[in-house]
């Protein structure tokens, strides 16, 4: 679901611990310290200080994606993104990469239906060279964008479309199942990577339209993290970012509830060997009551080897390669997917029926309080991983924003991590009774097209 | 408008207390230069002994109360018997597949109740176990780590599973045209008999004879604590995470005398250029890969090789990427590597690049190819070293990190200063010297081209590139 502009990039992130490292008395708390202010302009920022790598991220949010396209236009809010690589007003074009290379630094951006994030990460003597670059584009793009660097992203842009989806075995099927989950016209319902004739359609003067309308100050988040002391990023902060011109209010985007009221079938081909079954359904949106049960259901479900899916597809009937389960959480809506391939000579019909008797059982009663402690266990290590690094996509900075963005509150990691701590067994059976009915869902197949070619 | 606001804006900002630079308007004339760039300091790498000689390398992370924990073995796939590709694999693989009775279900399930995560797997180099644990929770995953280093089951059944499984995701590998590109890359390169021409995990062909008794046999010759290391990172102390792995290690004793290492020759590099095409129908790119044998990680010529990599293709602004993408637009992304192994890994450029452009960029991958033989201007050269030299400390952020970097040390028997020396040793490349290593490592002339996309688009233009004869190739037995 999130396009990034280069496949250069790190996953993984970071997090620090109220009361220092070891603390013996009980379990720490996850908390990332901070300092936050705004600008005259708008611009929200977050300082986080820590000294342990010489290094800073300068981590920015604006809150606009895909789900802000226009019909026609999909595609576009990534493609921009590609843009905000290629030279500002005191940028040339070119320049961006090679200042940052030139200082052991490292950046990248992404974009996904609700939000498009950036990030550079530099040796901490860089930062003044980090926040020039991202001041930069954020006050001055368009005095330096050109039909031809749209041209060009244009065609990398498709060229990421053809090696990520179109040249990829099952690479349409999140699209076909984004298109049946999300009724026309829902902000959810066309791709991030967008439609190869609306990529072909995006015009110069979109670019400036949609910089003017979303990339005001005021409709973003800065965060800058690390190595710093923060009374002189804070002065560095503004300095750079003070001239920045505020842009319009963008009020927050919005979608009528979506419902389905039956099952939804359909079939694709591709050029796979074995077939493979998506169940989705609509589910509630982030941060909101039972989006961290379904995190749970996935894990009970198909969270690693000792899952229900996996034990009995996998292991035990050996009628699938694979199989996996995800709450895709979101703004507006989430959906809760369950993917898996049939082995070779098996049926997606003899998968779907075990896969049914599994969710009815969790319908019937609820996991066992073991099953529970363990996924809650791996959902906290994996806030651990997340803490762990400061930049890059994930890491510390970033989710600090992602707080920031969707709840106000940039350490808002004990908050995150408490909604899985309190949950009892019957809240998991409630979940997967309110939210994945049997009856009101879509079912997406994915079968082999005629054989042929390299594959064989 | 803009101009007038901008101004008025900028006087906001100035705040009490906010300084001098609040109040006027930043200079954006040219980009601010950095200071002085930070001091690298890497951790102290803490050593100790097992009472069996198991050496154990240590470093003390205290940000997150989390440990990783590596053990190494000198069991990787280029110790496979020839006929038997993928035991080394099979062997990891099949570790946790069932350990001092517990079935495999049952330590995946005892390890994710822990929050844990334990995965086994092999390299061309070496095999691995590696643990990753909430700090507090280390004590009960040990246990378990060392019964699936020490005492797997190898449970006949469970490799019949697992045997079933591998050869499923072969043929589910066969759809990927990247990973069908590089196959048949490696293996047209190396050939079936040298283990760099194969998968780690080996072929269908290959995984189809090999029995339980085989990865027993490998396990007992090719485990042992005198041809093992552990590597730990995190939030412990030496002396009281030593006293837990002597407790869970410390009674591995030797069971035979460990064989001999197999060292891979050093095959033919190619005498003249080829072009192999391989059909996939509709495809919306053509997979690419070019280039020959390369060097091993022990090349002394390592730090002039990394430097003229990243100006070729190992960074985003290097001459493959800019050309392929920010020029021509025909690819997402384009790039280079020296895979450095034990033995001489292939040198490999690569790219998925638009189905009516490649034969272009074929013509810009050589062009780029033969450029980088000629001396490299002094500000790209200067900005390649800084790049590998102050973005290296980035490399030792996290706990996996530190292992990383202390297990590619270990495998690789690198000197114990390689880290702290490395920096210096890349600003101490000359110009003069990558311009050698390009001649000696590199020649295009020689390059074997493998392109997987649709024939009936791309044949006639490739052709007619002239680069060299071209053939087109079933990818079967190229995969077998």
């Amino acid at each position: 679901m999130t396009v990034q502009r280069s496949a250069v990039l790190l996953l993984a992130a970071c997090l620090l611990l109220a009361g220092g490292a070891g603390a013996e008395e009980g379990p720490p708390r996850l908390s990332a310290p901070y300092t936050q202010f705004t600008l005259p302009n708008g611009l929200r920022v977050v300082l986080h200080e820590d000294h342990s790598v010489p290094i800073v991220t300068v981590n920015v949010w604006y809150r606009v994606g895909s789900g802000r396209e226009q019909p026609g236009r999909t595609g576009f809010a990534h493609l921009f993104e590609h843009l905000m690589f290629e030279g500002s007003g005191h940028v040339k074009e070119g320049e961006f990469d090679l200042l940052l290379e030139g200082v052991g630094g490292e950046n990248n951006g992404s974009t996904n239906p609700d939000r498009t994030n950036y990030y550079i990460t530099v040796p901490s003597n860089a930062l003044d060279l980090a926040l020039f670059l991202e001041s930069d584009r954020m006050g001055f793009l368009l005095d330096a964008v050109s039909r031809e660097s749209l041209d060009v992203q244009r065609d990398v842009v498709k060229n990421e479309r053809r090696q990520f989806v179109d040249n990829r075995p099952y690479g349409a099927a999140s699209i076909v199942l984004d298109e049946m989950l999300f009724p026309d016209g829902h902000p959810y319902h066309w791709p991030t990577i967008g439609y190869m004739e609306d990529l072909s359609a995006a015009t110069y003067e979109d670019v400036r339209a949609f910089f003017k309308q979303y990339y005001g100050p005021n409709n973003a988040t800065l965060v800058v993290a690390g190595d710093i002391d923060p009374a002189v990023a804070r002065e560095r902060v503004e300095y750079w970012f003070g001239d920045v011109p505020r842009g319009p209010d963008v009020p927050p985007l919005s979608a009528p509830p979506v419902v389905h009221q039956k099952i939804e079938r359909r079939t694709i081909t591709d050029q796979v060997q074995l077939p493979r079954l998506y169940l989705a359904w609509v589910t509630p949106p982030v941060y909101t009551p039972g989006d961290a049960e379904l995190d749970v259901v996935a894990s009970v479900l198909a969270g690693g080897r000792s899952s229900r899916l996996y034990r009995r597809l996998v292991y035990e009937l050996q009628i699938a390669q694979d199989v996996a389960a995800f709450q895709q959480s979101a703004d507006l809506a989430s959906s809760f997917v369950i993917v898996a391939t049939a082995r070779p000579g098996h049926a997606l019909e003899e998968l779907r029926r075990v896969i049914d008797e599994e969710l009815e059982a969790l319908r019937q009663a609820p996991p066992e309080p073991r099953e529970l402690e363990r996924a809650v266990n791996t959902i906290e290590a994996s806030f651990y991983d997340r803490m762990e690094r400061l930049g890059g996509f994930g890491g510390r900075a970033d989710q600090m924003n992602a707080y920031a963005t969707r709840t106000g509150n940039p350490d808002y990691f004990a908050e995150d991590l408490g909604r899985y701590q309190v949950l009892a067994p019957a809240d998991i059976r409630a979940a997967v009774q309110t939210w994945l009915p049997a009856d009101r869902r879509v079912e997406l197949s994915v079968v082999p097209a005629r054989q042929s070619g390299g594959g064989r | 408008m803009r101009r007038i606001t901008l101004v008025l804006l900028a006087c906001l900002a100035a705040g009490p207390g906010t300084g001098l630079h609040g109040q006027s308007r930043p200079d954006r004339s040219r980009a601010p230069e950095p200071g002085p760039a930070p001091e690298l300091r890497l951790p102290e790498v803490q050593t100790a002994r097992l009472s069996n000689g198991l050496p154990v390398h240590v470093v003390e992370m205290h940000e997150v109360p989390v440990v990783e924990i590596a053990l190494v073995l000198d069991a990787g796939a280029a110790q496979d018997p020839a006929g038997k590709f993928g035991l080394a694999s099979l062997t990891a693989a099949m570790l946790d597949e069932g350990a001092a009775g517990r079935p495999a279900l049952t330590i995946a399930e005892e390890v994710a109740l822990l929050g844990a995560t334990l995965r086994t797997g092999s390299s061309y180099d070496a095999s691995f176990v590696r643990l990753g644990v909430p700090v507090a929770r280390l004590d009960r995953a040990l246990p378990i780590m060392a019964d699936v280093v020490l005492r797997p089951d190898f449970p006949a059944d469970e490799l019949e599973r697992v045997r079933k499984e591998w050869l499923t995701d072969m043929l589910q590998a066969r759809d990927d045209p990247g990973w069908v590109a590089s196959r048949a890359f490696a293996r047209l390169l190396f050939g079936d008999a040298h283990r760099y021409g194969t998968d780690e995990r080996g072929t269908p062909t290959s995984l189809t004879v090999l029995t339980d008794a085989d990865v027993r046999d490998f396990h007992r010759t090719h485990y042992q604590p005198s041809r093992a290391a552990l590597i730990v990172a995190g939030d412990i102390r030496r002396d009281a995470v030593v006293a837990q792995l002597e407790k869970a290690f410390g009674s591995w004793k030797p069971s035979a005398n460990a064989p001999e290492r197999r060292d891979v020759p050093m095959p033919e590099p190619p005498q003249a250029r080829r072009i192999v095409l391989i059909d996939r129908p509709g495809s919306a790119q053509s997979q690419v890969r070019i280039g020959w044998v390369g060097v091993p990680r022990t090349t002394p010529d390592y730090f002039p090789l990394i430097v003229l990599n990243t100006v070729l293709g190992g960074s985003f602004t290097s001459r493959l990427n800019t050309n392929l993408r920010e020029v021509h637009g025909y690819a997402y992304g384009a790039f280079s590597q020296f895979q450095m192994r034990r033995g001489a890994g292939p040198f490999v450029a690569a790219a998925g690049v638009q189905t009516d452009k490649t034969a272009e960029a074929l013509r810009e991958f050589f062009n780029e190819l033969t450029a980088i033989r000629d001396p490299i201007p002094g500000d790209e050269f200067a900005r390649a070293q800084r790049n590998i030299a102050l973005g290296f400390g980035a490399g030792f952020e996290t706990t996996g990190d530190m292992v990383d970097r202390l297990q590619h040390r270990i495998v690789y028997g690198l000197p114990e200063d390689v880290y702290s020396q490395y920096v210096p040793n890349v600003l101490a490349v000359r110009p003069s010297d990558a311009h050698r290593v390009a001649a000696e490592r590199l020649d295009p002339a020689r390059f074997l081209v493998v392109v997987v996309g649709d024939r009936a688009s791309i044949e006639a233009p490739v052709r007619a590139l002239g680069l060299g004869p071209v053939t087109v190739v079933e990818p079967g037995p190229l995969l077998e």
